[in-house]
């Protein structure tokens, strides 16, 4: 645009002229959006479904929170094979060459052994069978742990998580320390010790939500309230309750190939770190649109202003 | 005081810049020009409204602690005016933005109003992002689960760590709406100072364009 348009558009306004009251418009505005949403509050509430605990997943699905346990111990899980920032069981997502979060390191430190069964554990008082586990287990060296906690996992997933047709094996203490584990959960003693490891004050739920979406119980709850990323889940809210609308494109790009293609592929598996690069690309497009050719020319050629200013074009003939 | 002196100080720079730039009369003048008459003007009100209204019940949530939002009735009910604030807060401004886009409305040396404003977006969208984690409810356990991967993915979950509620509350009361909040002020005074933007075609005429 020309210099001199700028400057008409900028200097002060020279032409007619409406009274029109800012402070009054305000207070209206407030008032009017403070009954609406007082209106609907009313009438619907919002979301409120209760949040889980170990005490609900091991008393509803206990086999499922029992051959969890074991993953953790044998370090199979999810969490157990992470990589940055909770540990260096892998390289993690990458940009290409770039391994970001491996390259920042393990800030986040989890070890599934301890943290999420062994010092639990160590928190309560447990019978005789759990309690001689326990100390069998932190008598031995780590590699025969590994080896016990591997066996039994191998063999539990073998007889699809049924603990009763587990054929004998070397399993050490393992099969106790699980069931030790399970009967703490169901007790409901688990959730707080994941969360203070001990110590007093704790804000930090890393731990327990970690080690609750490694089994299957949450991650089939959340299906079943379409909160999965591949359903548009990032947007959605439980019930039927608008969730962050706002981000029907961060999560239109899971929704399509590449990046729903499964984890074989390269963008399949790294989707999630290409999808934040994309969105930041285009939240700074958005910043900065108005340098943007071409896409800042369409409000001239589609011509929606002369809409916005009806009255104003009829009126001076425009 | 001799004028050179009183060029020098800041105090005074910033008192001539603010004086010349937005004195009073122009932050609550009695008249609009008159093309200032249409619905798409009451979106940013609407949206600045809303955001007063989160800011309020956001602070009686804060009063009452985390607990208690959907510990008890009564802050289950504040805890919905504030979830329904968020919602039209972002109606609104999504269609505050998109009028402003389609009457170009950064002309006229304006470009620093619709950055403030993309950037008040952007910035919602995280104040929001973390208000759905500190819900205390299933969703915002499994938000927090979900979103983890994406900010570890590119190692901002390295420091920004979305299954630490601590961390999450601290940023969605505090840190996060003073940004905002300052982001949102300046954007309204830029507005004020510069006058709404005229319509495309208001200089047709000075500008010798066929219309
Ligand atoms: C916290 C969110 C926001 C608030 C509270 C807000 C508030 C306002 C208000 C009260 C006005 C003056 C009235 C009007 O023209 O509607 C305004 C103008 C404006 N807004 Fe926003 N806004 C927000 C977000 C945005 C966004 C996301 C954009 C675009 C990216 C934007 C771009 C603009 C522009 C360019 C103007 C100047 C219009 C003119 O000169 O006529 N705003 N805003």
């Amino acid at each position: 645009m020309s210099d001199r348009r700028a400057e008409l558009e900028s200097a002060p306004w020279g032409g007619r002229t409406r009274r029109y009251d800012l402070i009054k418009e305000g207070v209206v505005a407030v008032v009017i959006v403070a009954i609406v949403v007082a209106a609907l509050s009313t009438l619907f509430g919002s979301p409120d479904e209760k949040q889980v605990t170990f005490k609900e997943w091991a008393t509803a699905a206990p086999a499922d929170f029992y051959a969890t346990s074991v993953q953790e111990l044998a370090g199979s899980s999810g969490t157990g094979g992470y990589g940055a920032p909770y540990n260096k069981a892998s390289d993690g997502v990458n940009l290409g060459p770039l391994y970001l979060a491996k390259l920042l390191g393990v800030t986040h430190p989890v070890d599934t052994v301890n943290d999420f069964v062994i010092t639990p554990l160590t928190t309560v008082s447990n019978a005789a069978p759990v309690a001689d586990a326990l100390k069998t287990w932190q008598a031995s060296d780590a590699k025969t742990q590994s080896t016990w906690a591997t066996n039994y996992d191998n063999a539990l997933t073998k007889v699809n998580q049924d603990q009763a047709k587990v054929p004998a094996g070397n399993y050490g203490p393992v099969p106790e320390l699980a069931a030790g584990l399970l009967t703490m959960a169901q007790a409901g003693s688990l959730d707080g010790a994941l969360l203070s490891q001990g110590n007093y004050f704790q804000t930090d739920n890393t731990k327990q939500t970690l080690f609750l979406g490694d089994g299957s119980y949450f991650n089939d709850k959340s299906t079943a309230s379409n909160l999965q990323g591949s359903t548009w889940g990032m947007m959605n809210e439980t019930g039927r309750y608008p969730g962050q609308a706002w981000l029907w494109l961060y999560s239109f790009w899971y929704q399509i190939p590449p990046f729903n293609n499964g984890d074989s592929h390269p963008f399949g598996a790294n989707a999630d770190a290409w999808i934040m690069v994309i969105m930041g690309a285009l939240s700074l497009g958005l910043i900065i649109m108005p340098l943007i050719p071409i896409v800042n020319k369409l409000p001239y050629k589609i011509k929606i202003h002369r809409l916005v200013w009806k009255n104003y074009y009829q009126e001076e003939n425009l | 005081m001799s004028t050179s002196t009183e060029k020098e100080m800041w105090v005074t720079k910033l008192r001539k810049g603010w004086q010349k730039n937005l004195p009073v009369e122009k932050l609550l003048p009695d008249t609009q020009p008159a093309y200032v008459a249409s619905w798409i003007y009451l979106f940013g009100v609407a949206t600045l409204a809303s955001l007063g209204l989160i800011i309020a019940t956001g602070l009686w949530l804060s009063f009452e602690g985390a607990s208690w939002y959907h510990g008890s009735n009564v802050g289950h009910f504040v805890n919905s005016l504030h979830f329904w604030s968020v919602q039209f807060f972002f109606v609104f401004m999504v269609v505050h933005l998109w009028g402003k886009f389609w009457m170009a409305a950064w002309r006229g040396r304006r470009m620093l109003t619709w950055i403030t404003g993309a950037l008040a977006f952007v910035g919602s969208i995280a104040t929001a992002f973390t208000g759905y984690l500190v819900q205390s409810n299933f969703d915002s356990q499994w938000i927090s689960y979900e979103a983890k991967d994406g900010f570890n993915s590119v190692g901002i979950g390295s420091r920004f760590t979305v299954t630490n509620f601590g961390q999450m509350l601290l940023l969605h009361v505090a840190f996060l709406p003073v940004i905002i909040g300052i982001i949102t002020l300046i954007h309204v005074l830029l507005v004020r100072a510069k006058g709404v933007v005229p319509p495309i075609d208001a200089f047709n005429k000075e500008l010798g364009e066929r219309k």
